[in-house]
């Protein structure tokens, strides 16, 4: 095949200016390896991009069944990418099961690239297909490139010498190699990623790149359809490519820096809020413990007890978890002490899909305890939210003596982008003090601006003191149960997490005008879909705005004036209209809502769909 | 919230607080807080660096009548808070006030996971056999057939034995104490704060309300040195007026025996650090047996250290910045420096 290279080379590329790329095989595939490298090169190309991880739900599963399919989507291009994107342009699938569980995610007319060499009878079987689907008139609408991958790598490793386990594996990274030629990717970074990752047996580096390099070259050779994607030029800066769990950390830990407070991180194993257990954990080196409790209730009481001794206490759970802490909230209400509860939420009730996305817990946070107890609840919606959002809710907690809701989901958690690094230094200091003047102390005596209590901690001389879940008397502290002070008690618990508003940035609309026609407004993981919609009508004409709210409890204290100013108000929520009827409640009674639950992300199509049937567009 | 003396060395009477205490009158919990605040004082305990935490029941009054830091939380989660107070601050010394509700019914998990991980502190459990602040019903260490508003017919749940419950989860120290018998009481405690790692106390705790005299048949005057065996370590197991019974093995139940000392028989010397000996005396009980109080337990393991204990040790300490530019990052544009 060598002399036609150069002929094939002078092949025309089309240009795209946004691609996306889904990579599907078994689990034991490599699929989330070569998509986040994919994500990486096409960073390093000066695209924008979006990324989200799909595991299979079972750990393990039987090798070729569709329960055992891994998934990973890439969307890139050069202009700002805020989703994931609708459908795919391009499904790699290395298995028949993988074709079968993803060709709904492709769009028609798109690209796929199987392994024929894997388009076995037995694969067959293993994925429910009756027949062949590549015969049978599955892929119909569809582009199909069937190279063996699996005999193309074998060959191309062969030189090695590795065995033929060892050098099959390597058919991921011949696919990727493919992949970068079609969309002219550098193949540098991924090279030198692996050179690095498998620094220790340069044999399987080699392999991965003799793959990736040979993928390449059948590009070439064949003609596969190339494109130019448009670039983007990004700011000057450091970047990192992060999932919302590593910021929603990193976030963690950097509040501790500017509090200068011990970060003590409790929590209990549960998906999928584990990984920001498992990225604080690897960071006891720059001062952070973790404890991994017996139980969702051992957590918050752990990280209530940290509190109680001037460290940050935080705990962290998803929807079921979160079920099991609330008494203990209610004692951090009660005894006024600061505290951050994140919940990276999941589809539920109880076990529900515990591996899909769903933004149902907002009532439990709002509402899910015991007795009048007010706790603030803030959200975030990318990496970039959760690490600023996690620094808020530290704010929140110290300077109000509060515990604080961090709602989080499966989809922020997971999704990963390209994120412009922040430089700390320049962060504001959360300088909370705790109280050491033993003259006259008293836990319970306020702070007039923000009516937070003093706080002094075990190790302080004279400000001995003994708290509880008992109501305390307003003036003393001591426990007290008479009724006008119970009432006392319960105003200015309220009036202090109302009083926070006060300290919240005016809220102004990410995209439009500050009046109109219609608004929508979100929170969390839908901010990619509704930004992207609101910027698609935008540009055909229509009068619409989007509003992205962080703080829920209280909200922003000009929000409802900014509500009023539009005819519609349309709340798109992957729950059954949770926070329009907050909205509802506090005052803007022509909020209306658009609900999804099935797992799922919206997708920029059903947002479009609802503006259109709401407002109309200029140029139609 | 109290004014403090300012002689340097305090009294039990300076761990007082200004609180009014409100258990029944006659109510066992008295003589344990007196016992208490005679222990801080006498082990020279700094007011400022102690913590008393407790969950829910009478006992888990307790904090309020201590004059140092406390922390009265909810039902069965004492220990949970007090490990997140000793993972921010391990130089704290803290005790836990639990009873047999709070700590082996609502709170058991907590409870045996704080002894299997032997954080620091001193776990006194307060066995009353009942739940006494809801007014009587049984508890998990009720005997059998315990007549309750809950159980009108009779108990019918076999109990738990705190000491042995303890033993199980790994507990490195575990004693026993009676409300009545304050001398030894001051003496376990002592010994308790010695100890290194999680020191657990059973206490037998008379509540008059609910549960009178439930533990007579080894505390009452009259009873104690037929029924009850006072251990000491390196001292012989004996019993009876002048010890004229002891322990000794029993080759044939691998456990323990009986003996008459007068019959020329060699009584067992306690060794509190064997675990099978104490397991044994934990499970001895009346009639059959004396029940064993004093220290059945005491041997030092490692005690729990939280994952930044050794960061000194890690050479050139990363930054949070360091973290944020490893993995998969990049710089557009010109690179500083
Ligand atoms: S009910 Fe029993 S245990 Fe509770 S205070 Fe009264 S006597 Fe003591």
């Amino acid at each position: 095949m060598g002399p036609h290279i150069k002929q094939a080379a002078v092949q025309e590329r089309k240009t795209a200016e946004t691609v996306v790329v889904r990579f599907a095989g078994d689990s034991g595939d490599g699929i989330q390896v070569i998509g986040s490298q994919l994500g990486l090169a096409s960073a390093m190309s000066d695209n924008d991009l979006g990324t989200f991880p799909e595991y299979p739900s079972e750990v393990r599963a039987p090798v070729g069944t569709t329960y055992g399919v891994s998934a990973f989507q890439v969307h890139f291009g050069g202009r700002p990418i805020k989703t994931i994107g609708d459908e795919a342009d391009m499904l790699v699938a290395l298995n028949p099961a993988a074709l079968k569980t993803n060709l709904d995610m492709l769009k028609k007319g798109g690209l796929v690239l199987i392994d024929a060499g894997s388009f076995t009878q037995r694969n067959f079987d293993k994925a429910g297909y009756a027949a062949s689907p590549l015969e049978d008139g599955t892929l119909d609408d569809y582009q199909l490139m069937a190279p063996d991958i699996s005999k193309l790598t074998m060959e191309s490793v062969a030189e090695i010498g590795l065995n033929k386990k060892a050098s099959l594996r390597c058919k991921n990274f011949w696919a990727l190699g493919l992949v970068y030629w079609m969309y002219g990717r550098d193949r540098q970074p991924t090279i030198d990623w692996l050179d690095n990752k498998f620094a220790k047996l340069p044999d399987v580096a080699a392999a991965n790149v003799a793959a990736l390099n040979a993928g390449h070259a059948y590009g070439e050779t064949v003609e596969a359809a190339g494109y130019d994607v448009a670039r983007i030029d990004m700011e000057p800066g450091p970047y990192s490519f992060v999932t919302g769990y590593e910021a929603l950390a990193w976030g963690l830990a950097a509040a501790a820096e500017l509090s200068d407070r011990k970060l003590v991180f409790a929590s209990y194993p549960i998906t999928p809020a584990s990984p920001v257990l498992h990225t604080l954990a690897r960071l006891s080196d720059i001062g952070v413990t973790t404890f991994q409790a017996e139980d969702e209730i051992a957590a918050i009481c752990a990280a209530i007890g940290v509190s109680f001794a001037g460290g940050l206490g935080v705990t962290s759970s998803s929807g079921p978890g979160i079920s099991l802490k609330q008494e203990a909230m209610g004692l951090a209400v009660s005894a006024e002490l600061p505290l951050i509860i994140v919940n990276t939420q999941r589809a539920g009730p109880s076990t529900g899909m515990p591996t899909k996305t769903e933004q149902s817990d907002l009532n439990q946070a709002l509402y899910g305890r015991h007795g009048e107890s007010p706790v603030p609840v803030l959200a975030a919606g990318s990496p970039a939210e959760c690490f600023e959002m996690a620094i808020e809710a530290a704010r929140i907690a110290l300077t109000y003596m509060t515990p604080v809701i961090l709602l989080s989901d499966g989809f922020v958690a997971n999704a990963s982008s390209p994120w412009a690094l922040p430089d700390l230094d320049a962060l504001p200091r959360i300088s909370v003090q705790n109280h050491k003047d033993a003259d006259d102390f008293n836990p319970y005596r306020r702070d007039p601006e923000t009516l937070a209590r003093s706080w002094a901690v075990p190790g302080t001389p004279g400000c001995e003191h003994r708290i509880g879940g008992i109501e305390k008397d307003f003036a003393s502290g001591h426990i007290s149960y008479e009724p006008e002070n119970h009432q006392k008690m319960t105003d200015v618990r309220a009036d202090k997490v109302a009083g926070i508003a006060k300290t919240i940035p005016p809220i102004a609309v990410d995209q439009g005008d500050a009046n109109g026609d219609l608004l929508l407004v979100g929170w969390g993981s839908t901010y990619g879909p509704i930004s992207r919609a609101v910027g698609n009508m935008r540009a055909r004409g229509c009068r619409v705005s989007h509003l992205h709210v962080r703080h829920i409890k209280p909200f922003a204290p000009n929000q409802n004036e900014l509500l009023d100013g539009f005819k519609q108000v349309l709340v798109p929520e992957m729950n059954s209209g949770q926070l329009v009827n907050l909205l509802r409640v506090e005052g803007c009674a022509h909020a209306e809502g658009l609900s999804k639950m099935t797992g799922r992300p919206f997708q920029v199509s059903e947002i479009e769909d609802a503006i259109l049937a709401r407002v109309e567009t200029s140029n139609e | 919230m109290n004014e403090h003396a300012s002689a340097n060395k305090l009294t039990a009477n300076d761990f007082a607080t200004d609180q009014e205490v409100r258990w029944c009158p006659g109510c066992g919990d008295y003589a344990v807080l007196k016992a208490v605040r005679t222990v801080l004082a006498d082990i020279g305990a700094r007011r400022e660096n102690t913590v008393f935490v407790s969950g829910i029941g009478c006992s888990s009054r307790f904090p309020y009548y201590i004059d140092t830091y406390g922390f009265h939380t909810i039902h069965g989660r004492a220990p949970a808070v007090a490990t997140g107070m000793l993972l921010a601050n391990p130089d704290l010394d803290v005790w836990i006030i639990t009873g047999d509700g709070d700590g082996l019914s609502i709170g058991g998990n907590h409870l045996l996971h704080i002894l299997r991980r032997n954080l620091n502190c001193q776990i006194l459990l307060f066995n009353n056999e009942t739940y006494g602040l809801t007014k009587g019903q049984f508890s998990p260490t009720s005997h059998l057939a315990t007549r309750t508003p809950s159980s009108p017919g009779g108990s019918i749940d076999n109990p738990v034995d705190p000491s042995r419950f303890a033993l199980g989860c790994g507990a490195r120290f575990v004693a026993r104490g009676v409300d009545t018998q304050i001398k030894q009481l001051v003496e376990v405690l002592k010994a308790a704060h010695r100890h290194q790692g999680a020191a657990f106390v059973e206490i037998f705790q008379n509540c008059i309300v609910f549960n009178e005299d439930v533990f007579e048949g080894f505390t009452a005057k009259a009873n104690v040195a037929q029924r009850q065996l006072q251990a000491e370590h390196g001292k012989p197991l004996t019993f009876g007026a002048d010890g004229t019974h002891a322990l000794a093995f029993d080759p044939q139940s691998l456990g323990l025996k009986t003996v008459d000392v007068s019959d020329g028989a060699q009584p067992l010397i306690h060794d509190a650090t064997n675990h099978n000996l104490a397991s044994a005396l934990a499970r001895m009980e009346n009639p059959d047996f004396p029940m064993a109080t004093g220290v059945l337990y005491d041997n030092p393991g490692p005690v729990y250290r939280s994952s930044t204990a050794d960061q000194d040790a890690a050479g050139a300490p990363r930054k949070l910045k360091d973290v944020m530019r490893a993995g998969l990052s990049w710089h557009v544009g010109e690179t500083p420096e």
